[in-house]
């Protein structure tokens, strides 16, 4: 996974509440083999109304969402955070997540920031002309008019994102242990091994 | 070591323990990983993307089944027939690539083992009492029927097991359901496990792992205790358990993966010291009593909505939540049913008898019992049995119960998931009804606007006769 650090550039100014997984990629696209290309189908259904953020050149390819309460609710589909992913998103900023999607999300490497409703209505109008700045360290966002707002993330999971260790990178670090207990248990319950 | 009296689930979590963080969490190690085609493709992805291998392809094996039609797989000359949905054919092409790229073992879609994942790991032994045992899938937790402990995964932790052979967890709580005394007449264990659902509800297990006991339970053979562990995920709990015994050890003994020699003896040796010691706790105990297990069907949209067959539907304002009787009107709209009316009175178009929950041998046995010189009535239009594996297919063949179906209007298919989800084209057309020995009764779950009513093999038999859901006893004294 790679690191992340901060997080610059313009920020799709969505805004709206209760996204459920089913918006953010529909449910046609779960017989697909790759994690990847999934990014065509997200926000498909938002996609086909006029003059929608995903679809202007202004935002084209920002790393950040801003959206309303409640984003990702809904069906515990992994395909949503493949398909932000994908679509080259970064980071999503709203009031609340469903708790699903922020863990599905931070296991693919994208930041959920919680801030308040006042916060995002502030972002949302900065959005729609300038590019938003998040500091993962700092656990801040700020905009080059002054604004500050700082954010709550769980200490474990910020480590993670800001060394790039994915949960299995981190896991593997305790590879010693693994192959320790598996010579373990080759003597203790040798049946385990399969031979067939 | 400390000798604190423990739970069987107690015991098999702490001897898969690799590591324990501060904050609780740990690093547990899986000994058997289940793959199919629908889960796994972008976990595989996510290896070769990352340069990782498979840590130990010898514990993992792939069995196609969730996408698989179950009309003929060979044509007369031999040869494979292809798959006519081209998005099916792909997720099941791409498995076959994956498990050769990474060197897992894996059971061809033709092969006489191949069958419905959940039946495939008992049945050839890759199951084991005391165990972890993990799939990309949520039923998982009918391998807890053989004393392991099973749980469904998402594609994330697919991935993290194939590339580490563990996975980080924190412990569960702990529900006994027990349920003492003995079945009556034409009682099944799928009415058993609908019972124990209608009582704790459809997020009562949530957070726990359910250890089933009592006599009961003890009383099933091997086939109806994976039925009633298959549906602990109804129950909202990610594993059930049932405490390996002698009918566990002899249902394993000679299977092709299970141990051998003395291998197997020092398993035996050490299976017996699995079950709950005398003392210990659960965090939260149900006890139900077998003298008020009726013959069982579902009215609504969750498996908790459980009625006797006996009953009627029920009135949405019967019940206290006022978030379930919203729930239950919107039910009775989509199933298509007014309070009050009798369950015996609802007809039925379509019968499915199959699924990882009712499709192996003793299934097969209790429905052909019924359907015995007997046939199915006009106005049910499609009847179809889905063994569970290629295995369960020939034996059932071999004790003539594929001409009990044919001869009575029933179709006889090849194994798979078929009808439960309808991701092959076996499916229940839009606002008929099905009686469906499957675990979901989802809107939708059988195919866009199907109505689903969860039963026991012998009630699907008994509703294939009489066009109606029926109480199997009626028909059963008769015979
Ligand atoms: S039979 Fe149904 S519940 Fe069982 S594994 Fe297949 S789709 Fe899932």
């Amino acid at each position: 996974m790679d690191r992340l650090t901060t997080i610059d550039g313009r920020a799709y100014p969505f805004g709206r509440k209760n996204v459920d997984t089913d918006v953010i990629i529909p449910a046609k696209w779960l017989k697909t083999v790759t994690r990847s290309g999934l990014g065509q189908g997200a926000f498909e259904n938002v996609r086909v109304e006029d003059g929608n953020v995903f679809d202007d050149p202004e935002y084209a390819g920002a790393p950040t969402i801003i959206a309303g309460d409640n984003f990702g609710c809904g069906s515990s589909r992994e395909h949503a955070a493949w398909a932000l992913d994908d679509m080259g998103v970064k980071a999503v900023i709203a009031p609340s997540f469903s708790d699903i999607f922020s863990g599905n999300a931070y296991k693919n490497g994208i930041l959920t920031v919680v801030l308040p409703q006042a916060a995002i209505d502030r972002l949302m109008e900065v959005a729609l002309t300038d590019p938003i700045h998040i500091d993962l360290q700092e656990q801040s966002v700020t905009t080059q008019f002054q604004d500050r707002f700082t954010f709550e993330i769980d200490p474990f999971r910020k480590e993670c994102l800001l060394n790039g260790t994915d949960e299995i990178g981190l896991t593997l670090a305790s590879a010693a242990k693994i192959t320790n207990y598996e010579d373990v248990v080759a003597n203790v319950r040798p049946w385990l091994r399969r031979k067939g | 070591m400390a000798s604190r009296p423990r739970t069987l689930y107690e015991k098999i979590w702490d001897d898969h323990v690799v590591e324990r963080r501060p904050d609780g969490t740990c690093l547990i190690y899986i000994d058997r990983h289940l793959v199919h085609e629908v889960t796994s493709p972008q976990a595989f992805e996510g290896l070769r993307l990352a340069g990782r291998p498979v840590h130990r392809p010898d514990l993992t094996l792939a069995v196609p089944d969730h996408n698989l039609p179950t009309t003929p797989r060979v044509g007369p000359d031999g040869q494979r027939l292809p798959i006519a949905d081209r998005e099916s054919a792909l997720q099941l092409a791409t498995l076959e690539a994956n498990v050769a790229e990474f060197g897992v073992p894996y059971v061809d879609a033709i092969a006489a083992a191949q069958g419905i994942v959940h039946v495939v790991g008992p049945e050839q032994g890759f199951t084991l009492p005391g165990t972890t045992l993990v799939c990309g899938d949520s039923h998982t937790a009918a391998h807890g029927a053989l004393g392991a402990l099973a749980f469904g995964i998402g594609t994330s932790e697919v991935e993290h097991v194939l590339a580490t052979q563990t996975l980080q967890l924190k412990p569960a709580k702990t529900m006994e359901v027990r349920v003492d005394g003995i079945l009556g007449f034409g009682i099944s264990a799928k009415d058993v496990v609908l019972a124990i659902i209608g009582r704790i509800g459809a997020a009562g297990g949530t957070g726990y792992v359910i250890e089933f006991t009592g006599s009961v339970i003890r009383d099933l053979s091997i086939e109806g205790r994976l039925t009633v562990s298959n549906m602990a995920i109804e129950g909202g709990a990610r594993s059930g358990l049932i405490a390996p015994d002698d009918k566990t050890y002899a249902y394993l003994a000679g299977r092709p993966m299970a141990p051998q020699g003395a291998d197997w003896d020092a398993a035996l040796a050490y299976w017996q010291t699995l079950p709950t010691d005398a003392g210990a706790t659960y965090d939260s105990t149900i006890i139900l009593d077998a003298a008020d297990i009726v013959p069982n069907v579902t009215w609504g949209t969750s498996p908790e909505d459980v009625v006797a067959i006996t009953g009627v539907v029920p009135d949405p304002m019967s019940f206290a939540d006022p978030g379930k009787q919203q729930a239950a009107v919107k039910s009775l709209a989509y199933m298509g049913l007014t309070a009050g009316m009798r369950m015996a009175d609802v007809p039925v178009q379509n019968i499915f008898i199959g699924s990882c929950t009712n499709s192996r041998i003793e299934d097969l046995r209790a429905a052909a019992a019924v359907l015995k010189g007997r046939h199915k009535a006009d106005s049910v239009k499609w009847a179809i049995v889905v063994p569970g594996s290629g295995l369960v297919k020939r034996q059932a063949e071999a004790e003539g119960l594929d001409r009990v179906f044919i001869d009575a209007g029933l179709e006889w298919r090849e194994p798979g998931c078929s009808a439960c989800l309808g991701m092959n084209p076996d499916k229940v057309p839009p606002g008929e009804r099905c009686a469906s020995t499957s675990n979901r009764n989802f809107v939708g779950r059988q195919g866009p606007g199907a109505r689903t009513h969860l039963l026991s093999p012998a009630m699907a038999a008994a509703a294939a006769i009489t066009g109606r859901l029926t109480d199997v006893r009626d028909l059963m004294e008769k015979a």
